[in-house]
């Protein structure tokens, strides 16, 4: 046991995992508030772009995305973004598990849109603001106070599904690293534990610390 | 109070994870794991790769491979037919596992023998001699060996014996990694990497597929040497012996170069010297 912790980086493989984590989630983030403003704009286009968005993302499994983005995007459609194959592999996770996750910010945020008392946005509208303003001004801020819970489940799902990123990325992130602890040294309940430890160390904090968050911020009416 | 609190969610989440690892794919018909004894009794489990083809494959509910072979051989050397035999799947990262619980009784899936897994397994053979080797587009003449692989794309399976040793060998080298070696193929013929790397066992068996033939090719250059072995619960020298006679007369039978040949000879694939191998002695 001592041996795996000493021979392999695996502090380096969670230094990986935090940044796509990290990464990944600020572009979920813009992603998904984009998205959920369509969603609830008064724009017909714009809210059937949004569900068909949400719709398509949220029901495709991760893994296929990734596969896709590199057997896909990147080798049959020429769109790569590095011609070094470990930095486009890397780019494209942390831009497939934006996309992915941003379906689920999205949603999270539009049922925080929907605990606002429907007078609100027409008071906003009424004092002659326009959408963009009622949004920033009165909606989007109730609303990411009120949707912290579900963003931090969504935020705790994202960096469990990092792993997922192994597919195509190779050893460098806590997943890939563990099929090659277990090639190398067979499958053992001690590594297992290890990474499994790394996940909640992660995550654990993360969630006690949204359900605090939302305790705090949630707007009293 | 608060904190004996989170403590208890802790311990259950880690408790929870532990659990699942125990889980098995495995959807086999109960019973316990046979034990090494021959003589016809209830049948055999072996353990395969399910997804290599020209090693080990599975069609339907048919087996094909040179690993498939050489199993059912070994198995009739014991004394259990062809029927008597169930077939497991054994994914490279539980063979141990499979073994040590006696979830099959051997696992023959392109398994090299190493001292690290010695430790936990026992070994009869080896039965082949692999090498590492490359594969590439037949029209392609620039790749011959690891030495010819700068500026070139090269391919290989996540955290695999194969991508580590290429990477030691090659420093530097423009390594994608995918989950299997199937995307790997894909990403080959289409001409977006240069060539992937394995056991030459493995890459012929690629290139005999139906719908590779002609356009794939074995460099030829093998720069590892893996020994394929019959892996066997730990200390179990009886068994050990049994196959390795079975092994021995499969050789000297001509049956195991028909396998060979069957299997992977499609696409001209010659075994790498030192075949076929002299098994060594049970330990």
């Amino acid at each position: 046991m001592v041996d795996i912790l000493r021979n392999y980086d695996i502090l380096g493989a969670f230094w990986v995992t935090i940044q796509l984590s990290v990464l990944s989630a600020v572009g979920a983030l813009v992603i998904g508030t984009v998205v959920a403003v369509f969603r609830v704009s008064p724009v017909g286009v714009l809210r059937v772009i949004g569900s068909l968005y949400v719709n398509l993302i949220r029901n495709t499994p991760l893994t296929l995305l990734m596969a896709s983005s590199i057997l896909g995007l990147s080798f049959v459609l020429g769109l790569s973004i590095s011609d070094q194959a470990t930095r486009n592999a890397y780019w494209w996770a942390v831009i497939m598990l934006a996309v992915y996750h941003a379906a689920f910010v999205c949603e999270a945020l539009r049922s925080g849109v929907n605990t606002i008392p429907a007078g609100q946005a027409e008071a906003a509208r009424s004092i002659g603001l326009t959408f963009g303003q009622s949004m920033r001004e009165v909606l989007l801020p109730q609303a990411f106070r009120g949707a912290i819970a579900p963003l931090g489940s969504t935020l705790i799902a994202l960096i469990k599904n990092t792993t997922v990123a192994a597919v195509i990325l190779g050893t460098a992130e806590s997943a890939g690293l563990l099929a090659q602890i277990t090639e190398n040294e067979g499958a053992s309940l001690g590594t297992f534990f290890i990474f499994a430890l790394g996940f909640v160390i992660l995550t654990l904090p993360l969630g006690i610390a949204t359900t605090n968050l939302s305790r705090r911020l949630a707007v009293k009416r | 109070m608060k904190s004996t609190r989170f403590g208890l969610v802790a311990a259950a989440a880690v408790l929870a994870l532990t659990a699942s690892a125990c889980g098995s794919d495995d959807g086999g018909s109960g019973g316990s794991g046979g034990s090494g004894d021959s003589g016809g009794g209830d049948g055999i489990k072996i353990g395969i790769k399910f997804d290599q083809p020209g090693l080990g494959l599975k069609k339907g509910n048919e087996y094909t491979g040179m690993d498939v072979d050489v199993a059912t051989y070994v198995a009739q050397q014991l004394g259990y037919d062809a029927d008597k035999i169930e077939w497991v799947q054994a994914p490279s990262a539980q063979r141990e596992t499979l073994i040590s619980t006696g979830q099959v009784d051997m696992v023959v899936a392109t398994y090299s023998i190493t001292d690290e897994r010695k430790q936990k397994v026992s070994f009869a053979g080896p039965y082949f001699i692999a090498g590492q080797d490359l594969l590439v587009r037949s029209d392609d003449s620039s790749i011959t060996g690891p030495d010819t692989l700068d500026g070139k794309k090269l391919c290989s399976v996540t955290g695999s014996t194969s991508a580590q040793k290429v990477k030691d060998k090659v420093p530097g080298v423009n390594l994608q990694e995918f989950a299997t070696y199937s995307e790997c193929v894909a990403g080959l013929v289409s001409g977006a990497v240069d060539a992937l790397t394995t056991d030459d066992t493995i890459l012929a068996g690629y290139a005999s597929q139906d719908q590779y033939k002609g356009k794939l090719k074995v460099v030829g250059a093998p720069f590892s040497e893996e020994r394929y072995g019959i892996g066997l619960k730990k200390g179990d020298t009886e068994m050990c012996t049994k196959v390795t006679d079975a092994i021995k007369k499969m050789i000297n039978d001509g049956d195991w170069q028909t396998a060979v040949d069957d299997n992977l000879g499609a696409a001209g694939y010659k075994p790498p010297a030192g075949n076929p191998p002299t098994p060594d002695a049970c330990s």
